[in-house]
Parts: structure tokens; C-alpha cells; sequence
């Protein structure tokens, strides 16, 4: 690649560094036939006085307009501890087009807005009515050192390197080198490897599973499905067509630790559908299997980003998720029919137990929420 | 020549006409349109249900059915009970101006509140279904909001907003707000499950739940805005919108000001 | 002119005309004494102080937007400091027991119990939490604003790349400082946030799920990731921020303020208001100014209000849930990347439906603007200072790629207000979505053309006003009954403005051969800088010459009549007279 194009005549003193001082109308390279390549710089243009430059009267009247925003900023002050004092945070005012709000909000965010604004209003108004309007110039230097100064600098590290022998000495230099590139080792590992425990297993089980007995061993003891949050048990018979239950495992809200960390995998969605609803198909008749006459229990969350997926048609038997818009449709096993999920929700297959109240007959058979790379 | 012919031409001339025309289309449907039928004080149910079902006949059969068995325009009302009748047409819904995907939330009630009652005890009769609740669970007082709040997020947020301000469905569909909402129709819109919604009977819901949430929606209102004019309530986006009209308006406003060269 | 000192002069005492009227020393000039003067026998802060005190900055409102930013963030850092008074960093279980009725005997982490307590039980507690919010909103806005300006008037060049790399950084930091402060009340609206960014850290090929397990200390949500942020959201960030900030401003000081191309004005000067007195009035009262119309806006304008959302539990979930809108296009991009993108290969899963618009797109977009200056310099080959800002007409191709990219960027954080568009609109959420997932490919191309065109029009427009100077809006009737409009010539000020400009010639491509007729190896390097040359600098229109205005006023063979006569053929060849050549 050749050098950039030549600059076009007048453009910016790019090889002109040495030159303390431009002139302000800077000239241009005089172009042929008399008349300049380009326009000139024809140089500020004269200064027009404002008002208050030639009008006494002006000058009085702009200096009483600073004085009284200074002094609409004292009184807001003024007000804002008054307001301090006069109201308590629970005190209600009805403000026009806002409605009921927080008198003490209102009268201090005043106070206090006030109090700046006057300040700041009073401050520019003064700088741009009675302080002096005259440009001033001030001129610009290239920004790089003068060649001597880069040299000398050059020449001093040169002159340092060559005074401490490293280059003379090359394993010393590799040494130094290898322990200054490995001192953040010890801190960063410390902090990396103390953050969190490895997840093991525990991204593909949920609270449904029972009680851990070792990697991937659980003991599952079908539980109940419990209303979220009443905690309560469900009747088979209790669920009717285009009712929606938010559901639990039996237990999960009775822990002591960790209720929030089990919430997050095992929440449930429960819809009970006319069994003709189902699709026709190996989708709607694995969900239809797996449901207790129509009552189909689903993983709640989102097999996206792991929302609740909770908004439930009854028309349409679409499950929508309402951070991302991923649709499932419950009459085809939550398939994912719109948006950004890839995968079905998890289903739970349900049964009921003797006293006719809805239990899990076998946990999840998948890992539910969101993907990761181990879960294949 | 007569001046009215010479000024037919007149641009002002075609809107006037307009105008009479509007005017006299106004008057012949109101003069033509079905007359609401006048309540008369009904002694007992038997005959609030004999004047709802005429009631129903002049105003609701062309979509639902004369027997109210539904129609290609209107599903069935057997059994969705005096609940949803109240709900539907107290809240404006129905009649339907228009077919939609979703019937909207209306202020013009059409029919008085006795005419209302006549036309659920009507439709009562056709097959058991939910009624009018009791006022003691709709009238926002009477439970507790904590527990409301908590069955509120988990059982309506997702669909109506943590602040009950509403929210998108598929296609076009949508969660109504619930911010000025009568406890009454709450508690019938749970029961029932109009259009999209799910239904929340007893036995999911038990009335002292309903009870509690509509007490959470009423305190939150009672509560008012504390900070100041809500901007619809819709969270973060309506702020977002806010700050980069508004206030970078009034910002650059204020740069602009400044910048000026002083008179 | 002969001398020249390097402290700024009177712009008066530069004007041929006026050389006489510069003023003498004030009167009464007191000596540095007092505490300055003891502040000075040990520091010698005099002479810096004085250096300082005497700069002179440039007026332009558009100046100003980086002083909003400035300001915002420092409202910030004072209103948060207030807040951390009250606010309990803690996942700790609690039982809401404060005045706001709808919650009392709710179960709450600490975090959501005390920012209830400040909105409700502290005493203009609410005032400084809206205001705090409000401030990073508004940071976050000006900020970006500031960036289009400088990006617009080519204001990034050299020598001022750095600062732009800086400030890319600050944008960015911004971004994730405002997400990890909205996160920390714990509501159920930004812990769905969390959620969110559990679920895309998750998605991250490989290292996922034990990324995950880092940053919550394990399982989602954990007690450990509201203090985490906090500490990041308080010291780790807001001190980079401030290193970062402050090396942003320090350059400005020393590379001098750039300025808007008009009469006086050159690349080797500053023409503008020393700090001392008028700048520091107006800077300092903007202060004031900025923090006033906060304070209003936290007094007037509820944000955030987190005891409506109640507090984060993983079942529940609201509707309308969105991040603050610098967050808005990432979480856009998940919304219209289709799920399909997600497969499995030998039993590990890419979520390309997520990975990509979270964890690559965040920090993607910042890296994009952070290297464009070292693209458009190497692709145009300039190597010089700019100090003279360029009008977005004069570089119709940079105007246009700026608009594209802020069209993309839109598309993408109106993708994550799909659902309020649907309820607002009454339209279908799915069909939005559609419609936007078509408008990220389509949109940016349009804009850009559409763009460049405007950008050429308007360039074309100024020619014709140089030349022909600008409508009087007076009609002329010739002798021979035709009628024109009038022109008035431009004086030499305002003509400066439209002419001042140079328009790069795009490189020639070379033969990528070198002399003995062997391939360079730098050939297709060349190539490539050639075409996006070309791309930058082919359409063009040039400044009027004096010597093009000279024949614009003595060539006239026609005046602009109103009745349709042969319409000039193109741009700069046209002849039209002007006010002076009828009079004359």
C-alpha cells in the first residue's frame, strides 16, 4: 500500500508540526488562474454586543432576573424543611392528573428541584447575560512529543534495559518474565474456584425425585401435588375443565433451607383437558397417557431462559411464556409452536392415590428449565 | 339565479351536507333501534326470570340463540350461570359492538342493574352454574392482603401484571387490567373463566381466597401512586420511553438554552 | 499578527479591525494569599490552576450531552451513597412488618423488606431512590446521545480514538452497573431478570452450568448473588467507572475540546469562553440544572415501583416483565432468535437460540463501536488530527452506517417491548414479532440508503446555496414578463460554513503487484481497502470552489424562473442569478 492520497490542498498542517502559532485565518495554498483552489477562512465574524453590554437599564434588569432565581432557590430550600418536618411518608395528597401520591415525595422533591434549579438557572443566566461574551481563542499544538523528547525517551529505556543487563542476560529476563506473568494466578484461582460448588447432578433433578441418596440415586416416594402456596392437596375431582392449578411436590414448602433453590425446578403447572381435546397424534396420545383422565401436569418452567411459563388459554390451550413469548401447546404435549424455546416442557405423569388425591407416578424423566451443555 | 344553487360548489358545501347526513342517520337508528325494554319491579324470581328471558329474546338471542343454546356468533349459556352474566354484562362486555377476538371492557353499560339481574336469573335457570356472589367477599375489605398478594402472583401476575395493569396474550388476545375493577366482577371473572381466562372454582380458589386477592388489588389501590403519575404502570418501558422523549428533551432543552448566545 | 503566545487572547485583539481594544490587567489584582497561597508554597498548584482557569471551551448545546452524562452518573453516586444507609444487601428471610398494607406478613428476603422501608418509612427515602433511578436512566440516555454526536461529527478520529475506546467502555460498564443495581431490590420483576441472566449464563457452550454455579454459589436463585451484585454494583464497577471517567475527561483537557467548523474556527484553535469566569458559571450551573430537573422528575414521576410487583419468588411471574431499557436489546434479540437454533451434537447441547443474543451480543455491540474509528481510519487512510468536527452531511457513508446501526439497535429493544406493543396497539404479539424479526434484516439497508441519500441532498442543497445564494422569497418580473425569485448572496461568514469542507478522493487500487512483477502479498489487503474507500468516499459532492462561484455569477444564462424552462441538469452546473447580477 502507497502513502494515503495527497491531502487536498488547505486541509490541516499535517507535516506543518513544527510551527508554534496559526494564524487564525489561516490561509490556503493558492490555487491557478488567480483564483484560490478553496475558500478562505474568512476569520471570526465581528462581535455583536447584547443588550446588557450597551443598556445600563438591561444590565439592572437581567441582574434583578439572576437575584430572584437565586432567590426563588432560598425559598425552595426554605420549603423543603419545612416539608422535612410537616409531613410523614404515609401522608397521602391528591395531585391532579397524578392522583394519590405521597405528599412528603412531592413537596421535597419539589423543595428540593427547586432549590437546584434556581441555582443552576440564576448561574447560567448571570454567565450569559453579565459575564463577559467575548470569544477568546486559544491554540492547538499537535499532540505527539517533539521528535527529540520521543527519542530521549526511547533512548532512556533503551539505556535502562541495557544498565540492568537484561539484555545481556537472557535467562534472567525469562525468569523475571515467567513469575511476573504468573503472580495473578494465586488471587484469581482463589476467587474462581471458591465462588460456588460444581452443580454435579443437581441440574437434572428436581424436588420430585425424593431424597438424594448418591450421584443420580434418588428415592422417589410419589408424592402429592400441593396448591402453590396454600400447600394443600388435590382431589382429582376437584380439578375441572379449564381450571388451572399452580403446584407443588408435597413437602417443598415445608423445608427448612433451600425452598426458593427447589421452587425454581419443580414448579408444575396442572390443566385438566377434555381428553378429545388432545391432538391426534403421538404427542397428544403420549400427554394423554400420561395425565390422569385429561389432567395433565407440566413443568412450569421455561425451557428458554426458565421463566414460569404461566399464562394458560382456555380457548386455545396455549401455554405462553410472558418473558419471551416461547408458546406451547398442551394439547400436543407443550410442544413449542411460537418464539424462542427449542425444546417441550417436561411432563409430569400424575396418577392419584387411594384417597383420591393427585400424586406423581414417576418424576421427571428429563432435565427441566433451561438448557445447558452437559444435558444432552 | 337562486344564491343556494350558486354556492353548491362551495368546499364548505360538502361538509355541511355531511354533517345533515350523519345528523339524520343518527336520528332514524335511534328512532329505529331496539328500545330498551323498561324494568318493571319484579315481585319475586319467577317473574325477574320471565322478564330476563324477554329481555334476553330482544337483546342476546341474535348471536346466542332464542333458547340461549349458541349460535356460530356465540356460544351457549347453559350452565355458565348468573356469574358470568353479571360479569359480562356489568362490566360493559356484552352486548358485543363488534365481533372481535376478545370481547372489550366497556363503560357504556348498556342495561341497569335490574335488567341485568333479570337476565341472570334467566339465564340461571337453564343449568346450574356459578351466581352472584356474596358482597362479603367482594367488597375488598374483608380478607387478608398479604395472603392475597401471594396467591395473586402466583395464580393472576402473569397474565394481568404484578400491579394488575394487564398484559399480552397470543394472536392479539389479551389480560384486561384490573386497576378500577369492582371486587364483584373479580370474584365472578375467577369463578367463571370468561374467553381466554382459566377458571378458578372454589375448590382451587375457595371463596376466602378470592376474598383475600381482591382485598390485595383493592389496597394496592387504596395505596395510590406514593411516587408520583405512574406512567401506566407498565414497568420499565413506559419509564424507558419517558426518559428518552421527555426527560432528554428537557435536557437538551436546557444545553440548548445555555449554549445560546445571550440577548 | 506577528506574535503569538500559547495563552488564549482575546479573539478581539485577533481581528484586523479591532486590534487596540484589548483590555489591560484588572485592577486590584490581589496576590495569591490566604489558604491558596499556603496550598501553593507546598504543592505550586499555582501554575496548573492558572493553566486550567484560563482554558477555553467551545459552546454548542450538543457539548453539553456529555456534561448530562457526567452529571447524571455523579447524582448517582451521591443519591446512592444515601442509600446505602438503609438498604441491607441480604437473601436473609424476613417478615415484612412495615407500613405498606397490601404486604404486611408477607415472607421477603432483607433486600425487598429494606428498599420497602425506604420508599415507605424513611423520610424522603422514595425522593432519593426515584431520583438514583431516574439518574441512571437518564446517565445511560445522555450517554448514548453523547456517543451518536460524537460518532456523527466524526468527532472519534485522531487524535481522539482512545477516548472513544474509553468511552465505550463507560457505556458498557454503565449498562451492567444499572442492571446490577435495578436486581438488587429483590422484587419479583428484577429477580425474573436474574432469572433470565441464570438462564443465558447457563447456555454458555461448555463451561455453562458451572458458570452458573460460580456466580449464584449455587443453585439458582441462592443467598449469594444480591450481595455479589451489590459488591459489584457499589465498589467494583462504580470505581472503574470513575478511573475510567476520569481519564475520559483528563484527555479532553489536554487534546482541547473539538469544535464545530464555522468563520475563525481551524483545526489549530479553540475559539470558545475561558473556564474562569463564564465556563465554570455555566458548567457549574448545569450542575445544578441537571440535578434540579432530576430531582423533579423523582418528586413527579413514579419509577420502579417494587412494592407492586411484590416480592422475588421462581413461581410466580408478572406480566410485562422487561429490564431497564439499556438492557432492552439483548433481551429483544432473545426474543426474535427462533428455537430452532438449539441442537445437540454427541450429546451436548448448543443453545445458539440463546447464546448468541446474551452473552455474544452484550458485549459484541460495545466491541463494534469501540473498533470503529481504527476501521473507517484504515479504510480511508487518514492519518491526520481532526480537530474540526464534520456536519453528518459532509461523510454521507459514516452518517448512514451510524443511522443503520441505530435503526438494528431499535429493532432489537423494541423486540423486547413486544408484549406492551401488542396491549397498547391491540395488536398481535405474534405477528410483531414476525414483522421485526423481517425489519433487523431489512430496516438497516433502507436506512442506510435512505440515509446517504438525505446526506447527499442536503450536501447538494448547500452547493446551490453557495452558489446561488438563498431565496429571498421576493418575486422578480423581467422585462420580459417571466418571473424568478430573487437571490441574496451569502455573506463570506455563513458561505465559510458550507464550503469549508474536504472530501476525501477514495484510494486507487493498485496492481498488488510489485515491481519485478511478483504478487504482493498485500495485494488482496490492498484490494480490500480500496473498495471500502470507494464505499465511503464514491458518491460525492465537493465543495464549491471560489472559482465555480465566479462562474455561477458571470455564466448566468438563465434565472430560476417559476414557469418550467429547461430544468438544470445537474447538481453544480445550473446557473441561477442572483440578487446581484439582476441589479447589475
Amino acid at each position: 500500500m502507497s502513502e494515503r492520497h495527497t491531502p487536498s490542498p488547505g486541509s490541516g498542517p499535517a507535516d506543518e508540526f513544527g510551527r508554534d502559532a496559526v494564524r487564525l485565518d489561516e490561509g490556503h495554498i493558492e490555487g491557478t488562474g488567480g483564483l484560490p483552489d478553496r475558500f478562505e477562512n474568512p476569520g471570526l465574524p465581528p462581535h455583536v454586543a447584547r443588550k446588557a453590554d450597551l443598556d445600563e437599564k438591561a444590565a439592572k434588569r437581567a441582574e434583578k432576573q439572576v437575584v430572584g432565581l437565586f432567590t426563588l432557590s432560598i425559598l425552595a430550600t426554605l420549603g423543603f424543611i419545612v416539608a422535612y418536618f410537616a409531613f410523614d411518608p404515609r401522608q397521602q395528597v391528591f395531585v391532579p392528573f397524578i392522583g394519590r401520591m405521597s405528599a412528603s415525595n412531592l413537596t421535597l422533591g419539589l423543595g428540593m428541584g427547586l432549590s437546584l434549579l434556581g441555582i443552576g438557572l440564576g448561574a447560567v443566566h448571570w454567565a450569559k447575560t453579565l459575564m463577559p461574551d467575548e470569544e477568546s481563542v486559544e491554540m492547538r499544538h499537535p499532540m505527539r512529543s517533539e521528535d527529540e523528547a520521543r527519542e530521549g525517551v526511547a533512548a532512556t529505556f533503551l539505556n535502562g534495559a541495557e544498565a540492568s543487563q537484561l539484555t545481556r542476560r537472557p535467562l534472567l529476563k525469562a525468569a523475571a518474565g515467567t513469575a511476573l506473568g504468573l503472580f495473578a494466578v494465586p488471587p484469581l484461582l482463589q476467587v474462581a474456584g471458591s465462588l460456588g460448588p460444581l452443580p454435579h447432578d443437581e441440574l437434572s433433578h428436581t424436588f420430585w425425585d425424593g431424597e438424594k441418596e448418591g450421584e443420580n440415586k434418588y428415592a422417589f416416594t410419589k408424592p402429592r401435588l400441593v396448591r402453590d402456596p396454600e400447600n394443600t392437596p388435590i382431589k382429582a375431582t376437584d380439578v375441572t375443565i379449564g381450571s388451572v392449578y399452580h403446584v407443588l411436590p408435597a413437602g417443598l414448602l415445608d423445608l427448612e433451607h433451600g425452598v426458593l433453590e427447589e421452587k425454581a425446578k419443580a414448579a408444575v403447572l396442572l390443566i385438566r383437558l377434555n381428553p378429545g381435546d388432545f391432538a391426534d397424534n403421538e404427542l397428544g396420545r403420549k400427554a394423554l397417557d400420561w395425565s390422569h383422565e385429561g389432567i395433565v401436569a407440566y413443568s412450569k418452567i421455561c425451557t428458554h431462559v426458565g421463566c414460569p411459563v404461566g399464562l394458560y388459554e382456555q380457548t386455545t390451550h396455549h401455554l405462553l411464556c410472558p418473558c419471551h413469548q416461547s408458546t406451547f401447546d398442551v394439547t400436543q404435549d407443550c410442544k413449542v409452536i411460537f418464539g424462542p424455546a427449542k425444546r417441550a416442557l417436561p411432563q409430569l405423569k400424575i396418577t392419584v392415590d387411594d384417597e383420591g388425591y393427585l400424586i406423581a407416578e414417576q418424576p421427571f424423566k428429563e432435565a427441566v428449565g433451561p438448557s445447558f451443555w452437559e444435558r444432552g | 339565479m337562486n344564491s343556494l344553487a350558486a354556492r353548491r360548489r362551495h368546499p364548505a358545501a360538502i361538509a355541511l351536507l355531511l354533517l345533515l347526513g350523519l345528523l339524520v342517520t343518527g336520528a332514524v337508528y335511534s328512532a329505529l333501534a331496539p328500545q330498551r325494554v323498561q324494568a318493571a319491579a319484579a315481585a319475586d324470581a319467577g317473574q325477574d326470570a320471565a322478564q330476563g328471558k324477554k329481555l334476553f329474546q330482544a337483546n342476546c338471542a341474535t348471536c346466542h340463540g332464542l333458547n340461549a343454546t349458541g349460535t356460530e356468533d356465540g356460544p351457549s349459556l347453559v350452565g355458565v350461570g348468573a356469574a358470568s352474566v353479571d360479569f359480562q354484562m356489568g362490566t360493559g362486555r356484552m352486548p358485543m359492538a363488534a365481533p372481535g377476538v376478545q370481547a372489550p371492557r366497556s363503560d357504556k353499560i348498556k342495561f341497569s342493574n335490574e335488567q341485568i339481574a333479570q337476565i341472570g336469573a334467566y339465564v340461571a335457570t337453564l343449568g346450574p352454574g356459578p351466581s352472584v356472589p356474596d358482597s362479603k367477599y367482594t367488597d375488598g375489605t374483608s380478607g387478608d392482603a398479604g395472603r392475597g398478594g401471594e396467591i395473586f402472583r402466583v395464580n393472576c401476575a402473569m397474565c394481568h401484571n404484578a400491579a394488575g395493569a394487564g398484559g399480552a396474550l397470543t394472536r392479539g388476545k389479551y389480560a384486561p387490567t384490573l386497576q378500577g375493577v369492582k371486587g364483584k366482577h373479580i370474584y365472578e371473572a375467577m369463578e367463571t373463566g370468561p374467553q381466554s381466562m382459566p377458571v378458578f372454582n372454589d375448590s382451587n380458589l375457595d371463596p376466602q381466597a378470592k376474598a383475600d386477592v381482591i382485598t390485595y388489588l383493592k389496597s394496592m389501590e387504596r395505596e395510590g401512586n406514593p411516587g408520583g403519575y405512574k406512567l401506566g404502570g407498565l414497568g420499565p418501558v413506559p419509564e424507558g420511553l419517558f426518559a428518552w422523549t421527555i426527560g432528554l428533551a428537557v435536557m437538551v432543552g436546557a444545553a440548548v438554552w445555555l449554549g445560546q448566545k445571550g440577548a | 499578527m506577528t506574535t503569538h503566545t500559547s495563552y488564549p487572547q482575546s479573539a478581539d485583539a485577533l481581528r484586523a479591525s479591532d486590534r487596540t481594544a484589548r483590555p489591560g490587567a484588572t485592577a486590584g489584582q490581589r496576590k495569591l494569599g490566604g489558604v491558596a497561597g499556603w496550598v501553593d508554597d507546598r504543592t505550586g498548584a499555582g501554575k496548573g490552576v492558572g493553566y486550567l482557569m484560563k482554558k477555553v471551551f467551545p459552546d454548542h448545546w450538543s457539548f453539553m450531552l456529555g456534561e448530562v452524562a457526567m452529571y447524571s452518573m455523579i447524582i448517582c453516586l451521591l443519591t446512592g451513597v444515601f442509600l446505602t444507609f438503609w438498604f441491607v444487601p441480604s437473601l436473609g428471610h424476613t417478615v415484612y412488618d412495615g407500613s405498606y398494607a397490601p404486604l404486611k406478613g408477607v415472607g421477603m428476603s432483607e433486600a425487598y423488606a429494606s428498599t420497602l422501608n425506604i420508599s415507605f418509612d424513611i423520610r424522603g427515602g422514595l425522593l432519593i431512590r426515584q431520583i438514583h433511578h431516574w439518574a441512571a436512566l437518564m446517565f445511560v440516555v445522555s450517554l448514548s446521545v453523547h456517543m451518536m454526536r460524537v460518532f456523527f461529527t466524526g468527532a472519534f478520529r485522531k487524535p481522539r480514538e482512545l477516548n472513544w475506546v474509553i468511552g465505550s467502555v463507560l457505556a458498557l460498564l454503565a449498562a451492567v452497573e444499572g442492571f446490577a443495581g435495578y436486581s438488587l431490590p429483590d422484587d419479583l420483576l428484577s429477580g425474573t431478570g436474574i432469572r433470565a441472566m441464570n438462564g443465558f449464563m447457563q447456555s454458555a457452550p461448555v463451561i455453562g452450568s458451572y458458570l452458573t454455579y460460580a456466580v449464584f454459589g449455587g443453585a439458582f436463585p441462592g443467598e449469594a448473588i444480591i450481595p455479589r451484585l451489590y459488591s459489584a454494583h457499589v465498589l467494583l464497577i462504580p470505581a472503574i467507572l470513575i478511573g475510567l471517567f476520569t481519564a475520559h475527561i483528563v484527555l479532553v483537557a489536554v487534546q482541547k475540546h473539538t469544535q464545530f467548523p464555522g468563520p475563525g474556527r481551524t483545526n489549530d484553535n479553540v475559539v470558545g469562553y475561558p473556564v474562569m469566569p463564564v465556563y465554570a458559571a455555566k458548567a457549574g450551573g448545569f450542575f445544578f440544572i441537571v440535578f434540579g430537573i432530576l430531582a423533579l422528575m423523582g418528586a413527579l414521576f413514579q419509577i420502579n415501583a417494587i412494592w407492586a410487583y411484590g416480592p422475588y419468588d421462581p413461581s410466580p411471574v408478572t406480566a410485562g416483565s422487561q429490564p431497564d431499557w439499556y438492557m432492552w436489546f439483548t433481551d429483544g434479540a432473545l426474543r426474535l432468535l427462533p428455537g430452532w437454533l438449539e441442537f445437540e451434537t454427541f450429546g451436548f447441547t448448543w443453545s445458539m437460540n440463546i447464546f448468541p443474543g446474551s452473552l455474544l451480543l452484550l458485549p459484541l455491540v460495545y466491541v463494534l463501536l469501540a473498533i470503529y474509528p481504527f476501521v473507517e481510519a484504515w479504510a480511508t487512510g487518514d492519518k491526520r488530527e481532526h480537530h474540526l468536527l464534520d456536519r453528518p452531511r459532509n461523510n454521507p457513508t459514516r452518517t448512514a452506517i451510524g443511522a443503520a446501526a441505530i435503526a438494528a439497535y431499535t429493532v432489537l429493544a423494541l423486540a423486547c417491548t413486544n408484549d406492551i406493543i401488542a396491549i397498547k396497539l391491540h395488536m398481535s404479539i405474534n405477528d410483531i414479532t414476525i414483522a421485526l424479526r423481517i425489519l433487523l434484516f431489512v430496516l438497516p439497508p433502507i436506512v442506510f440508503w435512505v440515509t446517504k441519500r438525505i446526506c447527499l441532498a442536503l450536501q447538494a442543497y448547500d452547493r446551490d446555496t453557495v452558489l446561488h445564494g438563498r431565496e429571498s422569497g421576493r418575486l422578480v418580473r423581467t422585462a420580459e414578463g417571466r418571473f424568478f425569485e430573487a437571490h441574496e448572496p451569502l455573506d463570506e461568514y455563513t458561505r465559510w460554513k458550507l464550503v469549508q469542507q474536504e472530501i476525501p478522493q477514495p484510494l486507487e487500487l493498485e496492481s498488488g503487484v510489485d515491481a519485478n512483477g511478483v504478487r504482493s502479498p498485500k495485494g488482496k489487503h490492498a484490494a480490500l481497502r480500496s473498495r471500502l474507500s470507494n464505499f465511503y468516499y464514491r458518491d460525492r459532492v465537493d465543495a464549491v470552489t471560489p472559482s465555480e462561484l465566479e462562474a455561477a455569477h458571470h455564466d448566468g444564462h438563465g434565472h430560476e424562473a417559476i414557469e418550467p424552462h429547461d430544468a438544470p441538469a445537474s447538481v453544480g452546473t445550473s446557473a441561477h442569478a442572483t440578487e446581484d447580477d439582476m441589479r447589475s
